[in-house]
């Protein structure tokens, strides 16, 4: 099986600060993979440069096998590739089915001028935006602004909406932080529907750890820009550079017991 | 919802019948000028809302189109030596040139976002400004003549009348079609988050200067009307400064981001403006202290815009302080089944 998504030797500074070191990751199709490690590791960073918001100074991105490095958001996206930000970024000034069709209307290019005017070139996406808005929960918002949502809601919007245009892989940056222990569940769920019932491929950061063990077949853990180890949970949750990382404590060459049982109580739960 | 369709569209034929029936009914040419004047800003803010009210970049450039079209009737009329009435065949020209002139302007300000987009827009604006006093073609500070037209002044007030509500019909439908359309969603993302848009697909600075160039075109095709009506295109006054001001001022006095703002802004201030300069006790610049008190008030207190904050207030009234519309609060997501089936891939394409 050979990666859907895949960067090569990743590097990215700004000013003197180099956020990226050499970030490898392969995402093979169908799976979740998470990307870990701690605060200004440069995991947002890479999915910024990943998805054409930055250029790297360095390395290659391969989608497939297609490099895809420094193509601009807007043909990233085309190629398949889907993203939600960190702090949700939805169009308040819209409606939520306005947001969707946004993300639809990238599919089918309008053929003619005309066409562009119209109505209709669109609105046939509306079933199909209703659809994922179920599928999320928030259809009863189909009409009000966007910017009237929850936190919680916009969350599931800009999931609907990344979904809207079926990318390939769809890259999520912290899809829990900062909605409640019933929404995380939701969410958590809906990936785990789209992967196992259509080989949706995610990509995602995620500091929940229980989010992430209990979702990702494979993880990576980014330290200081650089891949510090990949491989299934289990086996890099046991990993001494990550226990390092994560600690940020130069330990003793001997294992620490201590540095084992903490973040298994933070991970196991 | 259908009846409120045919009461909307029923009100917008009335108010249509009534624009046709103007200057029939009050056909005293002094009174025309004052429809005619507010049709021209009328035009003037529905191009401006096309692509500002749209994408929320404040363009303050748009003398430029003015200046433009006024500029290119004038000296195709002079040098192809048209008679009055063949002159307004080149309408379509000024439109054209309008657009040609919007593009090279359009990718040098949209590349920047904001307060540099203003002051780019600004800076353009004073660059043709000086082309006009100093290129050869221009006739200088002294400016340009346009064909004599043998009109009596009633006539020539009446036939401009039309052809400027011509010009602010054929925007308003324009802009409307734009907002509908994909192209006008792609246009308000923009403005509510435009690299969001890009990463969602959207080609903004196509969609952008797709827009400027529509909105240039209109604005110098009524340049072109008014210039000819005024008989006189110099480059102060074709290139004005304040012309920009007080169109951006009408869409924010009327409802900024709305059709029917913008043109509401441009036939309540202008008509008003327009009064002030004949009246003796408004002499000098004080009908322009007077203009921006109001607008600094309306501001101050309907800061959407007289449109909007009118319609709240009458739904507030309608509803009697229930909320017309269930805020979006709850979360329904915890609610709806857990194993709801992901859509299928067939609505996928």
């Amino acid at each position: 099986m050979t990666a859907l998504l895949r960067t090569e030797g990743i590097r990215k500074a700004y000013g003197g600060v180099q956020a990226l070191n050499g970030a490898e990751i392969a995402v093979e199709e169908g799976t979740i993979a998470g990307l870990i490690g701690p605060n200004g590791s440069g995991k947002t960073t890479l999915f910024n440069v990943i998805t054409g918001y930055e250029r790297p100074d360095a390395g290659q991105v391969w989608f497939g096998d297609r490099a895809i490095t420094g193509l601009a958001p807007d043909k990233v996206f085309a190629a398949g590739i889907g993203r939600t930000f960190q702090l949700t970024r939805i169009f308040p000034r819209l409606t939520v089915i306005e947001n969707m069709l946004i993300a639809a209307q990238a599919k089918d290019r309008p053929k003619n001028l005309l066409a562009w005017f119209g109505r209709d070139a669109w609105t046939h996406h509306r079933r199909r935006a209703m659809e994922l808005l179920a599928f999320v929960g928030i259809e009863r918002h189909a009409n009000v602004l966007a910017g009237s949502l929850s936190y919680g809601q916009r969350k599931l919007l800009e999931l609907a909406y990344v979904l809207v245009a079926d990318p390939a892989v769809v890259l999520l940056d912290e899809p829990a932080g900062g909605v409640n222990p019933t929404l995380i569940n939701m969410i958590a769920d809906r990936i785990k529907l789209l992967n196992a019932e259509q080989g949706k491929t995610f990509l995602l950061v995620e500091h929940n750890m229980e989010f992430v063990m209990g979702l990702c077949s494979t993880l990576t853990v980014l330290e200081s820009g650089a891949t510090v180890v990949s491989g299934p949970p289990d086996i890099v949750r046991s990993d001494k550079r990550v226990l390092d990382a994560y600690l940020g404590a130069d330990l003793d060459e001997d294992d620490d017991p201590a540095a084992e049982p903490v973040l298994n109580e933070e991970a196991g739960r | 919802m259908k009846a409120q369709t045919l009461t909307k569209g029923g009100g917008l034929v009335v108010l249509l019948v009534l624009a046709v029936l103007f200057p029939l009914v009050y056909n005293n040419p002094g009174v025309t000028v004052y429809g005619l004047y507010a049709l021209i800003f009328a035009t003037a803010a529905v191009a401006w809302h096309i692509f500002s009210g749209n994408t929320g970049y404040i363009a303050l450039g748009q003398a430029v189109f003015i200046g433009s079209g006024a500029y290119t009737m004038g000296i195709a009329a002079r040098d192809w030596h048209l008679s009055a009435t063949a002159t307004f065949e080149l309408l379509p020209l000024c439109a054209a040139v309008g657009a040609i002139i919007a593009v090279p302007f359009g990718l040098i300000a949209l590349r920047v976002r904001r307060h540099t987009f203003i002051v780019i827009t600004i800076a353009v604006f004073f660059i043709f400004q000086l082309m006009a006093f100093n290129l050869s073609f221009t006739g200088g500070s002294s400016g340009l003549g346009f064909p004599f037209l043998t009109w009596t002044q009633a006539q020539v007030n009446q036939n401009f009348y039309y052809i400027a509500l011509a010009c602010a019909v054929g925007a308003i439908i324009i802009a409307w079609l734009i907002g509908r359309s994909r192209f006008g969603l792609q246009l308000r993302a923009i403005r509510d988050d435009e690299d969001r848009a890009r990463g969602l697909g959207v080609k903004a600075m196509r969609v952008k200067l797709s827009a400027f160039v529509i909105s240039g075109a209109i604005t110098a095709l009524i340049g072109a009307v008014w210039y000819y009506y005024v008989d006189q295109a110099e480059p102060q006054t074709v290139f004005n400064p304040l012309f920009d001001l007080t169109l951006v001022l009408m869409v924010f006095f009327g409802g900024y981001g709305s059709i029917a703002g913008s043109v509401l802004g441009a036939l309540l201030i202008e008509p008003f403006s327009q009064w002030m300069s004949t009246q003796p006790a408004f002499s000098g610049s004080l009908s322009d202290v007077v203009l921006g008190g109001i607008l600094l008030l309306v501001l101050l207190f309907m800061p959407r815009g007289i449109l909007p904050t009118s319609a709240e207030f009458i739904t507030k009234i309608r509803t009697r302080g229930r909320p017309a519309v269930v805020p979006a609060t709850t979360i329904g997501a915890a609610t709806a089944t857990p194993s709801a089936p992901p859509v299928s891939s067939g609505g996928a394409r």
